[in-house]
């Protein structure tokens, strides 16, 4: 017993500060892109050809990145002479829309809070179903984080419940295989409306790595009407956080 | 011509080589070999001439550090391997799935990627019920269903019902490698971005002859220890929440996130994407950031020591492992499990050991093993393996050889078959790549661990109570889209 209470002085307090205190991320992280069309070189491909989900595209309406297709490879830095594009320490990139992911040098839309009566009842305790389409089990570990100490989700009333008519919601992740499609459906379908669906990951947004493929369905709107799109291949667990946060008001 | 042709680990031969025998001679050599104590890598289908699908076994004898690959052509039908060679069983079941070839006398042969349209089955009796879990789980965990056959809290049987994740992404790699693959490699399993990635970096370099330098081969190595130790702290965490012992669960569940951390000082990444690379790494690290790494892994070694310890001091906790879902060395053996699995029923298997490349040729990790076979091995090999991979870390960044990190890629020969073995954190890791005439990928097979445990988890429930299984899953804690693919 006196070895349970020596380790819980010595494993100390551990939950991050956030959102009261801007988080400290690794110096490498490759977190918000910005783009500078200005210093595109005429007729330059390489970041649109260097993209493995061509997520960037240069010819239609200039430079434009789509969030919700990036894996956050940071090809497209490594082939860029000019610096048209770059990854930003901000971990910031969840939107309601999925037309606000298209970047093209304006500033992200981040998502804004729910309407009053929504975050009435919403506000201070969102209980959610994970549904787990696809993927490979990336998001699932950053969303899983959220529970742990250090992150501590149930200090804002949000939580993860075991069952959809539990549920005030469903958070997807993976490109939704036709194999889970059906599942996928009866759960949103079994959660009792009003309800919420918040689709985390390039997969859930997308497709991801796997857009396109015959065995999946490009993405958690193609089933179900989405509220709120968290990009990242996975998202930094603070990212999906600060998604939350900012759908139920809690942030500014 | 010898019955299999000798390839060493992360190296290719001409796929003229690879014997063509006929469809009894295969038999006879996989069956041979298996009883003198290799393990099946890999057992799959490519296409041959015409509508013939070309058999392929991939055998690795640790005993004598010998892989071997032979080979046959069948047709529509041929004799199953299974009933004489039980490791065969999950595979024989894809290579019908995957070409429409019937291994005839299969035992139990049905779709292993088709959920939707299986049957199960069924234990008959006025008083046995059947429960039936998933795809959508309780908590936040990939999709699968199992079905269990029980008598009150008694289970029978348990089959598990996988498929639900796959999203095709061997399909995809015919015909690469191209600016996705690598992307593909690193969410094969998102957890083990490290082991398929190096996996299937040691393939292409096997393929185009492009040798890594020795800082890059080091820091590979330490990536796959540093992935070890957060995916086996989290399990030893999860085991505790699973028996209700908080204090280890909470402090692991934060220690795992410490090791990911590391990683992402590495590359920028937690789970190590964009690290590993064809010809090396892509990221360096200088002198700062190997002290600031040598000075987090002390820390987290040292919280996660005291964390861990906790549960082998705990009675409650031992009472709960011990004798749970226990397999012998006998069936591990004959149902072909591989990595910690394995190496909690007392059996030495560990591709780090046995066929070791890169770093680990130079630098031996001692193979951690115990013989209890139950939940408290499965933790308690974790642990020791923990240990040895901190140990490693340590000795290799303090050693850290100098020279670039990369080298610049050839084209891939054509027509090689190159073998690729490396031990994830959940166990062997298998990937056999094969080339066509202009050097693209004419067909890329994976196995992950988890491929040849699943049905070691089906069999550790037998007879046990159901309430235990989440215990038991957790103490595999196998992957879904690694299987599924």
């Amino acid at each position: 017993m006196l070895k349970v209470v020596l380790a819980r002085l010595q494993q100390g307090h551990r939950t991050v500060a956030f959102p009261g205190a801007d988080p400290v991320l690794p110096d490498r992280f490759r977190g918000l892109p910005v783009l500078d069309p200005s210093k595109c070189a005429t007729g330059c491909q390489a970041c649109a050809e260097a993209c493995p989900t061509d997520a960037i595209t240069t010819h239609q309406r200039g430079l434009q990145l789509d969030l919700g297709r990036c894996l956050f490879c940071g090809e497209c830095t490594a082939v860029c002479p000019e610096g048209a594009v770059q990854f930003t320490q901000d971990y910031r990139l969840a939107t309601q829309a999925r037309e606000d992911l298209v970047l093209d040098g304006q500033a992200l839309r981040l998502a804004q809070a729910l309407d009053r009566e929504t975050r009435r009842l919403f506000g201070r305790s969102l209980k959610l179903r994970q549904v787990s389409a696809g993927g490979c089990n990336a998001c699932e570990a950053d969303v899983n984080v959220l529970n742990t100490v250090v992150f501590d989700l149930g200090r804002f009333g949000i939580q993860f419940v075991a069952a959809p008519r539990h549920a005030d919601g469903v958070l997807i992740t993976g490109p939704v295989t036709e194999n889970m499609r059906l599942a996928l459906q009866k759960t949103y379908d079994a959660v009792p409306a009003p309800k919420l669906v918040i689709a985390v990951g390039a997969c859930a947004i997308s497709g991801g790595p796997y857009v396109d493929h015959l065995e999946v369905h490009n993405g958690a709107a193609s089933v179900v009407p989405v509220d709120l799109y968290i990009p990242g291949c996975p998202p930094h667990p603070l990212t999906i956080l600060d998604g939350l946060l900012r759908l139920l008001g809690r942030l500014r | 011509m010898s019955a299999t042709f000798p390839v060493y680990n992360g190296d290719a031969v001409d796929v003229c080589d690879v014997p063509e025998l006929s469809v009894a001679d295969f038999r006879d050599t996989v069956i041979r070999e298996v009883d003198a104590g290799a393990r099946i890598a890999a057992l799959f289908g490519q296409a041959a001439n015409g509508s013939a699908v070309r058999l392929i076994a991939v055998l690795a004898n640790g005993a004598t550090g010998t892989l071997g690959v032979t080979s046959t052509v069948v047709s529509d039908a041929y004799p199953a391997l299974t009933p004489d060679c039980t490791p065969a069983h999950w595979f024989e079941r894809e290579i019908a799935e995957q070409w429409g070839v019937e291994p005839k006398g299969h035992p139990w042969l049905k779709p292993m990627r088709s959920p939707n349209a299986t049957t199960f089955f069924r234990v008959e009796g006025a008083e046995i019920h059947e429960v039936a879990v998933g795809p959508v789980h309780a908590g936040v965990i990939e999709p699968g269903h199992f079905r269990f056959q029980c008598h009150g809290e008694h289970v029978f049987h348990l089959e598990i019902a996988l498929g639900y994740q796959h999203r095709g992404v061997e399909r995809a790699l015919v015909g690469g490698p191209t600016k996705r693959t690598i992307h593909y490699m690193e969410t094969l399993a998102g957890d083990t971005s490290v082991g398929h990635a190096t996996a299937y970096c040691q393939a292409v370099e096997a393929l185009s002859g492009d040798r890594v330098t020795a800082r890059a081969e080091v820091l590979r190595g330490v990536a796959l220890e540093l992935e070890r130790l957060a995916n086996h702290t989290g399990d030893l965490g999860a085991l505790a929440g699973d028996v209700g012992y908080l204090p280890t669960a909470a402090y692991c569940g934060r220690l795992r996130g410490d090791f990911l951390n590391m990683t992402a000082l590495i590359c920028g990444n937690r789970f190590s994407r964009g690290l590993v690379v064809p010809g090396g790494v892509a990221v360096d690290v200088d002198a700062a950031r190997v002290h600031q790494l040598l000075e987090r892994l002390e820390r987290a070694f040292r919280d996660v020591t005291q964390a861990v310890n906790l549960l082998w001091e705990t009675p409650s906790v031992q009472t709960r492992f011990e004798n749970t879902g226990p397999l012998s060395q006998d069936l591990c053996i004959a149902l072909g499990l591989v990595g910690p699995v394995a190496r909690a029923c007392g059996v030495e298997r560990d591709v780090r050991h046995e066929f070791p490349t890169g770093i680990f040729r130079f630098a031996q990790i001692p193979v951690s093993t115990w013989h209890s076979g139950d939940v408290f091995a499965r933790a308690y090999v974790r642990w020791l393996e923990m240990q040895r991979s901190v140990a490693f870390i340590r000795e290799q960044l303090a050693t850290l050889p100098a020279g670039p990190i990369r080298v610049t890629g050839r084209p891939l020969a054509a027509n090689r078959l190159a073998v690729s073995l490396v031990e994830g954190w959940r166990g062997e890791i298998c990937h056999v790549a094969r080339t066509d005439g202009g050097g693209r990928f004419a067909h890329y097979k994976v196995v992950d661990p988890s491929f040849h445990n699943w049905f070691g988890l089906a069999m550790a429930v037998r007879n046990q109570q159901i309430s235990d299984f989440p215990l038991c899953n957790k103490s595999f804690n196998l992957s879904y889209c690694g299987h599924d693919l």
